[in-house]
């Protein structure tokens, strides 16, 4: 997978992981390009798209676009199967997904994305484990975070 | 876990803003605090304030201003900010910016950290942004990671691995061994990322793959297990028992089997148990099947299943659901050149997905039925790409029309069928259409001799109907002009009559000529059709002596020329009329120099000239060849200025008479190559010199000189020079070289090319001048016959 962007229905992004490295002016180009070919789709239509070299694959969910681009070779079925996987986790994690969640919480949305995918390819095909692995690591964050706070408490930080 | 209170405020803030500039405003607050706060030490909102940036930054704003922020908390030993500054390095950090390095550090220490979570942090960062330097620096930690370490690590290290592979390619030798031993992991994520790192690794280097083909056996084990297992609800997706991994270990197989018969033997059993054993009904179960289909027909398998995988590819092709239409077109696309036959028993399907509302869809099937064309069904399946073309999308107009003409040209079951089909194609998309289709439908319609009644028929008929589309409306003008007579006689075994008088041909060619949306070639034509019916029609001749007059002062320049060279075919060369303008001959294909209508009207205009001005070509004086003693040294005289007659021409025509289109198109034809005589043109003293000429075309002939010394001492500084009567152009090559060793030890030669109009007026003065026994000698000879000419 060479990038996956995630855009509301009104072309506002919301996610944006690359896994090339892109010039910014390039991405934002790239970004815009694709939000508008994606955007103008009417919806019964075939969710691959061809565009420059690679292949686009796309899936709406309620007001969020997926949109995933992979190389000539990949398996465009599969992907569509990745970016449920990817819809799933995040609707496990904040429990029943809305686009309000991923705005509000978007590094969270990052987070989980980086234990599912490491240079677009995914780490673990078991869901149960890329949810615990988070899980895990916010309990982490959380120790982290709350002995600071007793200690603001007591006076003694 | 809990959420960062002051970056939803800030969110909330930015989202309540109405207009763009509001929100410009409250950013503008907001980075500045960010930015007050960096400089500050350290507090407890370090992590808060680089989440507000990295928001700002995905709405597009600049925020370059935090990356050092991101390089200090990456190297902060809490958690929490590792893991929004890691966050942070992947946003904003790429490997062109020199902050980039300034993590490695960071990165190589995390590493090895105690907690697997902050060492997840550092593989995934790597992975996503890693530059070749950084790569270079970590891979052996990466290759540490993925022998010694819990299996968390170890998938998320082989990814990273991959990353590298990318990146710096010779390190892929450095992990091939890792990877080997990887195969045998029981935990999926672990396999998954070992697969992966395994195609990597064999794409890129051929020796890697020949020792991974032994892993061939291994994989077909554990894909046995994964589709003939019980349900396993950590990995079931669907019924499938993970098939992210299958997908994988299918691809890697397809790699291996590739152009290997043994691998192909392996696996052939298990690919065909994948795809009679796959549940269909979901995507889910099609990915796998596609997969499958892929690696079945990329590897050498047998016929059998072969079959079986274009079976699936048809079954797709009824699928209900669009995407697995598409994706079947995709691959019997990539299958239609070796597999024929096969793609040929479902071609009903294809054509009817021509109709499919989706544009991605009718592309494919545009591709697909183009390809299917053969000459047993050309005329069903034209039917079904004309349809198509006159509702088909805009982008996909002109890729259509070019592909119904190769196929029309291909397999036209005869010539009215192959008019018709290329009129239709006009009519429908004429916009469309690539230039060279003009002439060579003409060119079809000469060729076609007995159906220039109906062709004109149809073509005045259409131009009646519309003369927007230029194409069409070129080639209409041209057939007008050229079989006008057939037209006015009215009847026509092939078409309905239809009574046409002089006055509709001629108003139907002033309205083509008149109209804002013929372009300037169009009227072109136009008006030499006007001309040419001239002497096709009785009656009306004053009314086109009227128009051509008319043009005379028009303000385009070709138009006037051509209007001002018709007048003059009226008035002073109205003898020559008839014989100007009578029917074009059939013209042959491939000619070089066809490429519009316009050539074919200069060419007639020449034919006109041809008579004018060789007369004046000929009384060339005699006595210009003794001007050459004063022009030696290799003299590129110029043409003889075109004499300039009343039609103003170019002089470009060799004088063959009569109608020989070929040559003067610049048909560049060689004649056979006969052995070239070689004629001694000089012998004095012992230096002798022969000439032997070959003729390239009918204007150019390239002469070869070769001296010889046959005395008994060393001829230096043998020099030839030449000069050509002024008509001739000249180019002298370098010659050989500029000794003669003596008793004819070896020769020099000369090439020289010659440029010409008129043989009769031939000539070349040859000098020759040389050093032999410290005196110099020169000599002049002429030339007034060359051999083989």
């Amino acid at each position: 997978m060479r990038f996956m962007l995630l855009f509301s229905r009104q072309g506002k992004l919301r996610l944006q992981k690359w896994y090339t490295a892109t010039a910014e002016r390039d991405k934002k180009k790239m970004v815009r390009e694709l939000m508008q070919m994606v955007l103008a789709r009417k919806p019964k239509m075939c969710s691959f798209l061809e565009w420059r070299d690679l292949k686009i694959v796309y899936k709406r969910y309620a007001s969020l676009y997926f949109c995933c681009a992979i190389e000539e070779q990949d398996n465009e079925l599969i992907t569509l199967e990745v970016i449920h996987r990817f819809v799933e986790l995040l609707d496990k994690y904040f429990g029943s997904v809305c686009e309000l969640d991923i705005i509000f919480n978007f590094e969270k949305a990052y987070f989980i994305l980086d234990e599912f995918l490491m240079g677009g390819e995914i780490q673990d095909t078991s869901k149960k484990s890329v949810l615990k692995a988070i899980e895990q690591a916010d309990l982490l964050q959380e120790e982290d975070e709350s002995p600071r706070s007793v200690l603001e408490e007591m006076g003694l930080a | 876990m809990s959420p960062s209170v002051p970056l939803q405020e800030m969110i909330r803030a930015i989202r309540s803003a109405r207009t763009q500039c509001e929100e410009r405003g409250v950013i503008q607050r907001e980075c500045a605090a960010i930015r007050a706060q960096f400089r500050q030490a350290d507090n407890g909102g370090r992590s808060h304030n680089l989440a507000k940036l990295l928001y700002v930054h995905m709405l597009g704003y600049p925020a370059h201003f935090g990356q050092m922020e991101c390089v200090r908390m990456i190297a902060s030993p809490r958690y929490s900010e590792k893991r929004v500054g890691y966050l942070g390095a992947m946003m904003l950090l790429d490997e062109k910016q020199d902050a980039s390095l300034l993590i490695t550090n960071s990165i190589k220490n995390d590493l090895s950290h105690s907690n697997q979570y902050v060492q997840s942090l550092a593989l995934c960062t790597l992975a996503c942004m890693g530059s070749a330097e950084m790569c270079r620096d970590l891979a052996p930690e990466i290759d540490r990671l993925l022998r010694a370490s819990n299996s968390y690590i170890k998938k998320k290290a082989a990814l990273c691995a991959v990353h590298i592979v990318r990146k710096v390619h010779e390190l892929g030798e450095l992990f091939a061994p890792a990877a080997r031993s990887l195969l045998t992991e029981k935990n999926h994520g672990v396999l998954h990322g070992a697969v992966v790192l395994i195609i990597e690794l064999c794409e890129r280097n051929p020796e890697t793959l020949e020792r991974f083909r032994k892993t061939v056996p291994d994989l077909v084990q554990i894909m046995k297990g994964l589709v003939l297992s019980g349900y396993s609800p950590e990995h079931d997706v669907a019924g499938i028992s993970d098939p992210f991994l299958q997908v994988r270990i299918l691809r890697l197989l397809r790699i291996l089997g590739h152009n290997n018969e043994g691998a192909s033997d392996a696996m052939n059993d298990l690919l065909a148990q994948v795809a009679t054993n796959t549940d269909s009904t979901k995507t889910v179960g099609n990915a796998v099947l596609y997969e499958t289909v892929l690696t079945v027909l990329d590897i050498k398998s047998e016929s059998g299943l072969r079959v079986l995988a274009v079976n699936i590819l048809g079954r797709f092709l009824l699928n209900n659901d669009r995407n697995i239409r598409y994706i079947a077109m995709t691959s019997l696309q990539k299958i239609v050149g070796t597999d024929h036959n096969a793609v040929q028993r479902h071609r009903g399907t294809i054509v009817d997905c021509l109709k499919d509302q989706d544009a991605s869809v009718k592309r494919r099937a545009l591709e697909l039925s183009l390809a299917l064309v053969s000459a047993t069904n050309v005329r069903s399946m034209m039917k079904e790409l004309l349809i198509f073309l006159s509702s088909c999308p805009q982008e996909l107009k002109s890729h259509a029309a070019s592909g119904i003409f190769n196929a029309a040209e291909r397999y036209a079951p005869s010539q009215r069928w192959h008019i018709d089909t290329i009129l239709h194609v006009l009519t429908t998309a004429g916009g469309d259409v690539r230039d060279e289709t003009v002439p060579n439908l003409i060119q079809l319609i000469t060729n076609a001799s007995e159906l220039h009644c109906y062709t004109v028929h149809k073509l005045y008929r259409a131009l009646l109907l519309d003369i927007s589309t230029q194409s069409l409306v070129q080639v209409a003008c041209w057939c007008i002009g050229e079989y006008g007579d057939l037209l006015l006689r009215g009847e026509c075994q092939e078409t309905e009559p239809v009574q046409v008088t002089e006055d509709d041909v001629l108003d139907a060619l002033e309205t083509v000529l008149q109209s804002h949306m013929s372009s300037p070639a169009t009227r072109g034509f136009a008006l030499t059709a006007t001309m040419k019916l001239s002497t096709r029609i009785t009656d009306n001749v004053d009314r086109i002596r009227s128009v051509v007059s008319i043009y005379g002062s028009c303000i385009d320049v070709e138009l006037q020329q051509r209007a001002v060279e018709y007048n003059a075919l009226f008035k002073k060369y109205d003898h020559m009329r008839a014989a100007v303008l009578e029917r074009m001959p059939v013209i042959e294909k491939n000619s070089p120099g066809h490429t519009n209508g316009e050539s074919m009207g200069e060419v007639k205009e020449n034919q006109a000239s041809k008579k004018p001005t060789e007369p004046k070509l000929l009384p060339q004086p005699a006595n210009q060849v003794c001007d050459l003693l004063g022009l030696l040294g290799g003299s590129e005289e110029t043409l003889q200025p075109s004499p300039s007659t009343a039609l103003g021409l170019l002089t470009n025509t060799p004088s063959t008479a009569g109608g020989n289109l070929l040559d003067l198109l610049g048909d560049l034809e060689p004649e056979p190559l006969t052995p070239a005589p070689l004629v001694p043109v000089y012998d004095k003293d012992g230096v002798a010199l022969t000439l032997s000429c070959e003729k390239q075309s009918d204007t150019a002939m390239t002469v070869t000189l070769t001296a010889s010394n046959s005395t008994d001492s060393d001829i230096s500084s043998f020099t030839l020079q030449a000069a050509v009567p002024k008509s001739v152009k000249l180019n002298m090559n370098a010659p050989s070289g500029d000794s003669l060793p003596a008793r004819g030890a070896a020769k020099v030669t000369q090439m020289v090319v010659l440029n010409y109009q008129n043989k009769v007026n031939l000539k070349m003065k040859i000098r020759i001048s040389y050093s032999s026994r410290g005196s110099t000698f020169q000599d002049t000879v002429q030339i007034d016959t060359f051999p083989g000419l």
